[in-house]
């Protein structure tokens, strides 16, 4: 079962996991932005785990979030509209409050 | 001592100043093609290791050598690792086939 649905803001965890010896698959930059859930891609291994040849532990949904490209790099002077979208497993997002929230 | 666990992976340069991009087109050599379908049959026949495993043996590679070899110099260290971890070859192994290779190669010269 998905966590989050389409549209749904998510903050992507601010961890630093030290590499190597790990892998992570969630690019340096893009930790602790809040972007918005662009499609659930659907569940598959987990990188963090077959990295060490643990192919059969459970499986984790995998989302595509959009970015503002302004709200990911200080001094981003590209157009408003420009986003960037990164696939991101769901155990590296948490709920975000909606931006403008009422 | 000063230890910052927050930092970057040396390899996770996204959004850094890569410089100029070499476009050229260039050709595989043959000990390329061979580790490439090396890598094929270890991650899918023989699910010996798999393609995260590849890139963690990667990433771990000292930062001058991961921006010193080619592409396939950094998959060949990464295999050759995780093949010495998981226990499918010994390093007395390893060591052995390559003098022979050597010793092959003087000898075509």
């Amino acid at each position: 079962m998905a966590r989050y649905s389409v549209g749904d803001k998510v903050k992507v965890r601010a961890a630093f996991p030290p590499t190597p010896p790990t892998h992570v698959r969630t690019p340096h930059y893009i930790r602790g932005c809040v972007g918005t859930i662009e499609r659930i891609c659907g569940e598959f291994g987990n990188p963090e785990e077959l990295a060490f040849g643990r192919r059969y532990g459970p499986k984790s949904m995998l989302y595509r979030v959009r970015f503002r490209q302004a709200d990911v790099w200080s001094g981003y002077d590209g157009a408003a509209e420009d986003h960037i979208e990164i696939e991101i497993y769901e155990f590296w997002l948490e709920p975000a409050e909606r931006e403008n929230a009422a | 001592m000063d230890r910052n666990f927050t930092a970057r992976g040396n390899h996770d340069m996204g959004g850094l100043d890569g410089g100029e991009i070499n476009r050229d087109e260039h050709d595989y050599a043959l000990w390329e093609k061979r580790i490439d379908a090396m890598m094929m049959l270890l991650t899918n026949k023989l699910q010996i290791m798999t393609v995260d495993q590849l890139r963690k043996g990667i990433e771990a590679l000292p930062p001058d050598a991961y921006e010193n070899m080619t592409y396939y110099e950094r998959w060949i260290a990464s295999v050759t690792n995780t093949l010495l971890d998981e226990g499918v070859i010994t390093a007395d192994e390893l060591a052995t086939k390559m003098s022979a290779i050597e010793a092959e190669a003087s000898e075509v010269g």
